[in-house]
């Protein structure tokens, strides 16, 4: 048998991958648009450079975010990711060191012991060679969890795992394969020689006593070999991609580089550097609450990276942000979804093998025509205000916001105007969620141009969706407060007396207020002031969405009020007086889940508001005291 | 009651009231129905119209809408179904659970697709 044969199947695959992964990156880097370029440019010479490292260390080897998520599960990727990484660094060096000549080929230290079978039978090479057996029985130990993982994923604080296409299947089983087969390639070659530390030395002297080692042991190079080629061969197309994509996704992200409103490279690269581990899987409300388990980031992006035909995936979405919050990865997957929601229908096909290797894909996408045309919205001349106040549509369901609102701004002496108060014109949020952005410019620009000139310094909205487009997709003078801002600045200025009422609440953080436009305090703020503020179980950026969501076009009624129920459930586990929510969509879906009162920031406040002296209140006493006389 | 008016009576024909069979599409229905099944759950009780954002400043009218859409009569559907904000008060109002925002934008690709001739 030619003893060194047996490498090829591992250089072949080494190099392609290197070759591959340097080629793509470089198309990828040439398709990015020309101030990306200068972003990317300016961040990898620059202080950016060093952010990515520690990143890189931190995520992709010690994989941090998965540990604060579960202890087993972040060992688990910890030890193969960094267990890989320590045994390559360390065989490296190991070959250089102890090897007959300096700088090896790369095959030279991953099979050292196939070439240097005698070696590390004593002194320092012994102590080395046990810190060698110490990497792989790490490696080995986070690979028992894996498979444990895969059949019980509970144990590791998933709730479901993803399910994988054939050649995810191949190179895992390949990626299995690598470390067993190089532990009983070692121990055989040790028991042959008598060498080997803790390990391989003696799980080599006890499969030496009854088998005949040095036989066998080329076989299993062979394998070991054969798997790690498998491995590189279907890295481009499995989800293992991620571990070179991840790289240059940090790179990107750390330069400024962020995912806009189309598809692009950088858009590709966040696609391939999914690694499907499934934490958006379990996180999701619609997959643990609602029963619905396809639709969830994950299968997104697997979709998209096999350009299958999604576009049921991508509107069965509550667009909470949930996901986007717990990604190891970071993949911005709420602006992915909307980019996806943009397109037109396409066809569903199967890619072919050799259309994943291709270095440039062209999606089958087609541009979605307007459907929607709002001519008969006529302008309006608005009378000028200091403060304009925007119900939004959705509060108008919710009239006793709308009084609270009232009863709170006149108390404190506020010179408002009410905008849409018989009934203004939608935000356009919702159109542009259901992926229709250039008809949301329609109604954008019919409320931009009330807006400005009504010459108001401060916009008030009582709904967190009219909030989120009204800071990102207007360009106003005005500056854009939440109701539960602006009352907390009338509380700070001073304007606002209230009383203290003796309630436990908890607060509801709705999905557009906290994670989507990072308003999380001033609401807090308000409520401790005049009442008790409990914490929940999910609050702040990773709190509960109520199912309500105008995010998502297509949950039946029946599965929002899964989600609702649940959600109220884990909100009211500390038995508050009252669930206090921002949002008039959220109240009228807790509504209708729990028998909690459920009311809006600005009611709680309404509430603490002193009782004002009324004509009839002041009246009262006096035709008591008259009816005490003709009584008495 | 004279002839001439005992001849009009029960005669006269109420444009809105016909049905034309052979103008009736019924592929429209079909489309919408088998994307968004909620929208059977229907009973035409108008809560939608009521709330509407766009019915403030339009003819805009979800219920007649149903109704067009129930006949099969596509040519008044066209112009209607454009109209609409999709901001979602409808859905929360209707005591029959139907998803209408999913209806409209059903309705929307529907007569999209009838004009590709993809229906």
């Amino acid at each position: 048998m030619n003893s060194e044969l047996f490498i090829l199947p591992f250089n072949i695959g080494l190099y392609f991958i290197l070759i591959y992964s340097v080629v793509r990156s470089t198309v990828w880097f040439r398709n990015l648009s020309r101030p990306d370029k200068l972003r990317l440019q300016r961040g990898f010479f620059g202080r950016p450079f060093m952010d990515s490292l520690k990143e890189i260390v931190m995520e992709s080897l010690l994989h941090r975010k998965i540990f604060r998520k579960n202890p087993v599960l972040g060992y688990m990727h910890m030890s193969l990711a960094f267990g890989w990484f320590l045994l390559i660094v360390f065989g490296t060096i190991e070959a250089d060191f102890f090897g007959e000549k300096h700088l090896n080929p790369p095959s030279h230290a991953i099979f050292f012991r196939w070439f240097n079978p005698d070696h590390g039978a004593e002194g320092f090479a012994s102590i080395y060679g046990f810190w060698m057996d110490l990497l792989l029985a790490f490696i080995l130990s986070g690979l028992l969890l894996a498979i444990i993982k895969r059949f019980t994923p509970r144990l590791m604080g998933m709730k479901k795992t993803t399910k994988h296409t054939w050649t995810d299947r191949i190179a895992l089983t390949s990626l299995w394969l690598i470390f067993p087969s190089r532990l009983l390639a070692e121990s055989f070659t040790s028991g042959a020689h008598g060498t080997g530390s803790f390990l391989t030395g003696n799980l080599g002297d006890a499969l030496a006593s009854f088998l005949p080692a040095a036989a066998i042991a080329p076989w299993f190079w062979w394998l070991y070999s054969l798997s790690l080629g498998t491995f590189f061969i279907l890295l481009p197309v499995s989800r293992y991609f991620h571990i070179p994509v991840e790289l240059f996704l940090i790179f990107m992200r750390n330069s400024g580089i962020t995912t806009g409103d189309r598809h692009s490279s950088y858009t590709e690269v966040q696609t391939h550097a999914c690694s499907s581990c499934g934490v958006c899987i379990s996180t999701c409300q619609m997959s643990y609450a609602a029963g619905i388990h396809d639709i969830q980031s994950a299968y997104f992006i697997k979709g998209l990276r096999n350009d299958r035909d999604i576009s049921a995936i991508t509107a069965n979405c509550l667009m909470c942000g949930r996901c986007e919050e717990v990604c190891p990865v970071g993949i911005e997957l709420g602006p992915m979804r909307l980019i996806e929601r943009r397109q037109g229908e396409r066809s569903d096909r199967t890619m072919k093998l050799q259309e994943k290797y291709s270095l440039l894909r062209k999606r089958n996408s087609v541009e979605k025509t307007s459907t929607q045309s709002y001519g008969y919205l006529v302008r309006e001349e608005p009378e000028k205000a200091d403060v304009l106040f925007f119900a939004g549509c959705m509060t108008h369901l919710t009239p006793s916001v709308i009084a609270a609102m009232k009863k709170i701004m006149e108390s404190a002496g506020v010179r408002y105007r009410f905008m849409d108060e018989k009934g203004g014109v939608c935000c356009g949020r919702p159109l542009m969620l259901a992926g229709r952005d250039k008809e949301a410019r329609e109604l954008i620009n019919h409320n931009s141009d009330i807006i400005w000139k009504s010459g108001a310094q401060i916009l008030v909205t009582s709904c967190p969706i009219c909030y989120k487009i009204f800071r990102e997709s207007y360009y106003l003078e005005a500056r854009v407060m939440h109701h539960s801002e602006f009352i907390n600045l009338l509380i700070e200025e001073g304007s606002l007396r209230l009383g203290y009422l003796h309630r436990k609440v908890v607060y509801h953080d709705p999905c557009e207020l906290g994670r989507g436009s990072g308003i999380y305090e001033e609401p807090r703020a308000v409520i401790s002031y005049v009442a008790e503020l409990q914490s929940s179980a999910q609050e702040r950026n990773m709190s509960l969405c109520c199912g309500g969501s105008l995010g998502n076009l297509t949950l039946s009624s029946g599965k929002r009020a899964m989600i609702a129920a649940d959600a109220a459930r884990t909100l009211t586990l500390g038995s508050p007086d009252e669930l206090i929510t921002a949002c008039p969509l959220c109240k009228k879906t807790f509504t209708q889940a729990t028998e909690t009162k459920v009311s809006d920031i600005a009611e709680l406040v309404a509430a603490a508001l002193p009782a004002p002296r009324s004509e009839k209140a002041k009246r009262k006493p006096a035709r008591r005291a008259a009816r005490a006389i003709s009584n008495g | 009651m004279s002839a001439s008016q005992s001849n009009k009576f029960g005669f006269t024909i109420n444009r809105s009231r016909l049905i034309d069979y052979d103008a009736s599409d019924r592929k429209v229905r079909e489309y919408i129905t088998l994307r968004e099944p909620s929208f059977s759950l229907c009973f035409a009780c108008g809560g939608c119209t009521a709330t509407c954002t766009a019915g403030m400043h339009t003819s805009f009218n979800l219920r007649r809408m149903n109704t067009y859409i129930r006949r099969g009569e596509i040519e008044p559907l066209r112009d209607e179904v454009k109209r609409c904000m999709l901001c979602g008060k409808c859905m929360l109002i209707c005591p029959r659970g139907v998803n209408t925002r999913n209806v409209v934008a059903a309705a929307a690709d529907a007569i999209g697709k009838l004009e590709r001739n993809e229906l």
